[in-house]
């Protein structure tokens, strides 16, 4: 708890020095595959196969504070996605806790559990795989807020006109079908679907991964406007480090499931602490860097099944030490507001 | 320019180009009409230089590429325009002429690398039969080629690796097996479709930096067709920004990325998230590509133009602007409100 508390201390501004909107206490979450047919009839010959597990998420606690837009980035397989889906509360952690507005998730009462579903939302990467091709616009986006109750019936229509105005869209296509639209337009059906249960928090899980440059343009600055016009807080989540520098005040790294880097968006992009943190920095083509000479951080990212001991960064570290092989570093804080997981930092 | 170049060993614009194409036009015939995937692109690559073709989705990026591989199926097909390959026509070639030069003295390179490997079969078998297929060598000298690839472009433990299947490998890796097939033959022209779209970040500098490193040291002519314009600069020597078929800007990388012309261009630039503008509004271009079925006649980009005037709806050709640059626009002394 008391990194939690530290983390929400650090961050929250002195005006709304009120509780985190979500925060997560040691979250941890394993994927484990169950034994097939053949494993149980082996097993009932007395064959011992290891179960394959992956600790998809490891030991990871950050709060979010109200208004706040916090970006995770990392590479595939980082365990980026899980997060997300834990903070959306899509997934249950297999370890740690989940706070919302200061309470655990598992201890709310119906009415607090209800209010924390519709009050985290999520935006997907794929539109075409999130919406149902069979419903009609208008059912996709009213659905939840009739079922739930938030509009009345009389009213739904012109609450489905209302969200598809705020993201963009023209209100006179909502009878069509998700397969008459462009991906860009298939995104904002996405997040007017995700507003219109009036969430104050958005997980936006690569939602403009798929789309081109210059739609993606349009859809972060939808992202921008509609923060502004709603007071949302947003979980962005993406692989490209320039959206995240774009949109985030803060940034969350990922490396194999443990955050291994956290700090203010200006301060991590100025001077990244985590060697991790620093050959990503270095690997990001820029269009104003201009002509330059590619370096490619050594290796590759490690099996998640069978993650190295220690400091699961080593083998590709410049600065690995013989600690790094056998103590996995805590993620401590570097700086006010900074937290960074290197042996590095206690040796200076 | 970097010092990272050498100064010999790299092609000079006098040289006869790699390749030339001039003014092909790849369409596809459908049942709702004509579309015109390809419509008259011209452009040339030199010997140790590297063209980046940029542009969004159905821009004819990709079309391009295939076309020059005479890689369109139906209801593609090329309906106009030449392909000089160091001097040759591809298009008017007897196509045992044609499987010659493919595969051997050009070479591609796709997105999804699964594309060039098949499943079932090991790494060495599909490495030596392409080798076979376009020489007369004994196996083992074929193996060794295969070998020495693979440790060209970085893989580790090479011997080895011959053995196994492609699954065995990471997609990073699988990319690299890729790189390593086309240069089987040592081609003189690699065509790359978006090689490392699908790859993380820090994988995507590895590439990258074998790529260049290639490009230097065998004096190859190197297509990087891709939408990413932050890649292109880093590594391309010239530059083709395509829109709905055609190319609407051309020239050095360093000058179109800092003096874009071309509303398109600078839209596109505008859109890329920078360090600079951090926290600001995205310039967005309006609107969206329009199908290609129902382009607007004149100047394709016309109906999101922050400058179109009345004349944009005639035909506007591809005009000189200063040396090596190329512009599709006629109003290029009117400011684009940034």
């Amino acid at each position: 708890m008391s990194v939690v508390a530290e983390a929400a201390s650090a961050h929250a501004k002195p005006a709304a020095a009120a509780l985190p909107i979500v925060a997560l206490d040691r979250v941890s979450r394993d994927f484990v595959q169950p034994q097939g047919i053949a494993d149980r009839l082996a097993g009932l010959f007395g064959a011992v196969r290891a179960e394959l597990r992956v600790r998809a998420v490891a030991d990871v606690s950050f709060a979010i504070a109200e208004g706040e837009v916090v970006g995770l980035v990392g590479e595939s397989g980082c365990g980026k996605s899980t997060l997300g889906r834990i903070v959306a509360g899509l997934l249950p952690p297999s370890a740690g806790r989940v706070l919302y507005r200061g309470v655990d998730v598992e201890a709310l009462p119906p009415e607090g559990r209800r209010a924390y579903a519709l009050g985290v939302q999520m935006v997907f990467q794929d539109p075409a795989a999130s919406l149902n091709p069979r419903m009609r616009v208008a059912e996709i986006v009213g659905e939840a807020p009739r079922v739930h109750g938030l509009v009345p019936r009389t009213q739904s229509d012109a609450h489905v006109d209302e969200m598809l105005r705020r993201v963009g869209l023209d209100a006179g296509l909502k009878r069509r079908y998700p397969h008459q639209f462009s991906g860009g337009q298939r995104q904002r059906i996405g997040i007017a679907r995700a507003l219109a249960v009036r969430p104050q928090f958005i997980v936006c899980d690569e939602a403009v991964a798929a789309l081109d440059v210059s739609i993606q343009a349009q859809v972060l600055n939808l992202f921008v406007r509609l923060r502004e016009e709603f007071g949302l807080t947003y979980l962005f989540i993406s692989h490209d480090l320039g959206v995240v520098e774009h949109v985030s005040d803060r940034v969350l790294v990922m490396y194999l499931g443990r955050v291994v880097e956290e700090a203010p968006t200006d301060e991590l992009f100025a001077a990244p602490n985590h060697p991790y943190t620093q050959a990503l920095l270095h690997e990001v083509p820029r269009i104003d860097t201009g002509r330059r000479l590619y370096r490619g951080i050594a290796g590759e990212i490690p099996s998640p099944l069978a993650p190295p001991p220690g400091c699961h960064f080593h083998p590709r570290c410049p600065h690995a030490m013989p600690i790094c092989r056998t103590e996995s570093p805590p993620l401590i804080e570097i700086a006010p507001g900074r937290r960074s997981a290197c042996h590095l930092n206690a040796a200076a | 320019m970097g010092d990272w170049l050498p100064a010999g060993g790299r092609g000079t614009m006098s040289d006869v180009p790699t390749l030339r194409v001039e003014n092909l036009t790849t369409h596809f015939e459908t049942r709702a009409g004509v579309v015109k995937a390809v419509d008259g692109v011209s452009f040339s690559v030199w010997r140790g230089r590297v063209l980046g073709l940029v542009g969004e989705s159905g821009s004819g990026k990709t079309v391009t590429g295939f076309s020059i591989l005479g890689l369109v199926d139906p209801p593609g097909r090329i309906v106009g325009g030449r392909i000089l390959f160091q001097g040759e026509d591809l298009l008017a070639m007897p196509p045992a002429r044609l499987q010659a030069i493919r595969g051997a003295r050009i070479a591609m390179i796709f997105q999804d690398p699964m594309m060039t490997l098949n499943p079932v079969l090991r790494i060495e078998t599909q490495m030596v039969e392409t080798v076979l297929a376009h020489e007369a060598v004994d196996r083992e000298t074929a193996r060794q080629r295969a070998r020495d690839a693979l440790g060209t472009v970085g893989i580790p433990s090479p011997d080895e690796r011959l053995r196994a299947y492609p699954h065995q490998f990471s997609g990073g890796m699988r990319q690299r097996v890729a790189i390593a097939i086309a240069l089987l033959n040592r081609p003189d022209l690699i065509i790359a479709d978006e090689p490392t779209t699908a790859l993380d970040v820090t994988i995507q500098g590895q590439i990258l930096f074998e790529v260049q490193k290639l490009c230097r040291e065998r004096d190859l002519a190197l297509i990087w067709i891709t939408h990413d314009l932050a890649v292109v600069s880093g590594l391309a020597d010239e530059l083709c920004v395509m829109y709905a078929g055609r190319i609407v800007e051309s020239g050095p990388v360093e000058e179109v990325l800092t003096r874009p012309l071309h509303p398109y261009t600078i839209g596109l630039i505008g859109s890329v998230p920078s360090r600079n503008r951090r926290g600001e509004p995205l310039r967005q271009i309006p609107g969206m590509t329009p199908p290609l079925l129902h382009l607007p006649p004149g100047c394709a980009f016309r109906t999101r133009c922050p400058r179109v005037l009345g004349d944009c709806a005639s035909e506007i050709p591809l005009l000189p602007a200063g040396v090596g640059r190329t512009v599709r626009c006629i109003h290029t002394d009117v400011m684009v409100p940034a």
